[in-house]
């Protein structure tokens, strides 16, 4: 392993110290534990949270600020943060007209956040969640935890973001927080694995000239192994599992990000993006709004993932466009 | 009958159990899982292990109750949630009756299945907690019934938490959380819990 770290155990609040110096004009963390909030607050708006086990910077810290998230709980790397600590992150964040969570599915975060709820209700605080599971790697079946929740999380931080700060009620975000979900899916490729500090080594194997399509972002099995490809058949792979997924038709409105997965330049991400444009534009489909980066990423994993947003509602576009104070959504 | 000493003993056998198997428990999830339920249990022990040893406990709820908090404020992942359900279930009904141990049990069991919405069969830490109350209710509990619980698991296809993603993959290795709810009733027999 070779990383720029001390100690392995304390990458975390390293980290969090290190990040919290640097953007010292937009956010606070409370002492001894990883909630991240935003100082700027609005009385009567809605308040979301997310978060989950760190690994994925600059998700979800780096979008606390003004129009996104009112705080973030990180916790160990890739493993969930406590219920005590995610309630720390409600009381913060509430402006007295509750708090939506913003869970990614995986049993771990659903459970910590699941009880931090009822330890939020049972102090008075109206809470409310929604799950995302946009990976469509895996088949929603009775037969694993669910899909996983992946880089669409952002879009949604982004789009429920800008509607808390519309003024809308947290029943009428909850609701548009569950169709965006419905509406978007995500699928990802990655080319090489990612170490976690304190393992030490990396969290699967790939030989130099492989790939595996659907691997998840803590390393989860995906669902095919072959010879790395060039960029161009990798997106019509890409495209066509998500075409298969939605259905789309000409003249279809579309939101697209692509994501670097850690270790994968931004040069990389453009030229994937650059073969995109062309697929997109075979399938006649209109796309509103596009975004490249690095925003949920597997700390060292190289790879990319695209997700895709059907915008069903006509103002998720402006939100998108929405503008933002945050460390990561420029 | 459970009193504050027997509960407290039995407890602080267990966290002893999981340091002394913590690595064993990382391997066994780095196989179906992340490779963390040991570190993320031991974790947990030595926080619950600490505020059993400071604590002043009038009844055996507050000694669970104790135990639930410091699991859910130190373990994260699944089983920190999953564990503290366990013990705020044991607690609760421990409240109400001190001396009925399946009864107790079985509410610790509806505390996981509740928070984790398991099922029997799906290789997870209760597919140890049923057949152990069960054999308890018979009055035929021993290591054996434990130890082959946790190794039934083993042939079990996961279809809950980390495990599921990996499907037919899953069979073949034992379960970390079932192998960890065995040291909890390994640690009750040790404890003498059944005796008094
Ligand atoms: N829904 C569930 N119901 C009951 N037990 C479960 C459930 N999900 C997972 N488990 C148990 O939890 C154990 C894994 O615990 P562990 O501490 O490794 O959590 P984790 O899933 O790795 O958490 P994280 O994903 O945040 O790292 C499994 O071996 C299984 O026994
Ligand atoms: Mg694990």
């Amino acid at each position: 392993m070779k990383k720029i770290i001390n100690q392995p155990s304390s990458v975390l609040d390293e980290m969090l110290n290190g990040f919290t110096y640097s953007h010292d004009h937009l956010l606070k963390r409370i002492e001894n534990t990883g909630v991240i909030y935003r100082t700027y607050k609005e009385q009567g708006k809605v308040a979301l949270v997310s978060g989950g086990g760190s690994g994925h910077e600059p998700s979800h810290a780096g979008f606390v600020g003004k129009g996104m998230l009112s705080a973030a709980v990180c916790g160990q790397v890739f493993t969930s943060p406590t219920p005590d600590q995610i309630l720390e992150a409600i009381k913060v964040a509430d402006q007295g007209v509750g708090v939506l969570l913003i869970i990614k599915n995986y049993s771990g975060d659903v459970m910590n956040f699941e009880m931090a709820q009822e330890l939020a209700e049972m102090e008075g605080i109206e809470v409310q969640k929604i799950i995302v599971d946009d990976d469509i790697a895996v088949e929603d079946s009775t037969y694993t935890a669910g899909k996983r929740g992946v880089a669409g999380t952002v879009l949604v931080h982004k789009i429920l973001g800008a509607a808390a700060e519309e003024g809308l009620t947290l029943e009428e975000i909850k609701t548009m927080g569950e169709q965006l979900v419905q509406n978007m899916k995500t699928i990802g490729v990655a080319i090489s694995p990612a170490t976690v500090p304190e393992v030490g080594k990396p969290g699967f194997q790939l030989k130099d000239d492989e790939m595996e399509y659907g691997v998840g972002i803590h390393g989860e099995p995906g669902y095919r192994r072959e010879k790395i490809k060039p960029s161009k058949e990798i997106a019509v792979e890409l495209v066509t599992k998500l075409k298969t997924a939605f259905q789309w038709q000409q003249g279809d409105h579309y939101a697209v990000l692509v994501n670097g997965l850690g270790a994968t330049p931004l040069m990389e991400q453009y030229i994937f993006m650059n073969d995109l444009q062309a697929l997109l534009k075979d399938e006649q489909l209109r796309i509103d709004f596009k975004k490249v980066g690095s925003l949920m990423t597997s700390i060292d994993m190289a790879g990319i993932s695209l997700t895709l947003v059907k915008l069903v509602d006509e103002k998720w576009a402006d939100y998108l466009k929405h503008e933002v104070t945050t460390a990561a959504w420029i | 009958m459970l009193t504050v000493d027997h509960t407290t003993n039995w407890l602080i056998l267990f966290a002893k159990k999981i340091y002394e198997k913590k690595d064993y428990l990382n391997e066994l999830d780095s196989a179906i899982g992340d490779g963390d339920h040991g570190s993320n249990m031991a974790r947990g022990m030595k926080a619950m292990e600490e505020k059993l040893k400071d604590g002043q406990f009038s009844n055996v709820q507050d000694v669970f109750k104790a135990a639930s908090m410091a699991l859910l404020s130190k373990v994260g992942g699944a089983s920190g949630p999953l564990y503290g359900s366990a013990f705020m279930g044991m607690a609760k009904q421990g409240g109400s009756d001190e001396t009925d141990l399946v009864a107790i049990l079985q509410a610790g069991l509806q505390g996981i299945q509740l928070r984790g919405k398991s099922a029997k069969g799906e290789k997870t830490m209760i597919d140890v907690w049923i057949p152990v109350i069960e054999a308890l209710e018979s009055e035929s509990l021993s290591k054996e019934i434990i130890q082959d619980a946790v190794l039934q698991t083993k042939e079990m296809k996961a279809t809950k938490g980390r495990a599921s993603y990996l499907g037919d993959r899953s069979v073949g290795h034992v379960d970390p959380g079932a192998a960890s709810s065995g040291y909890l009733f390994e640690a009750m027999l040790d404890g003498g819990i059944l005796n008094e």
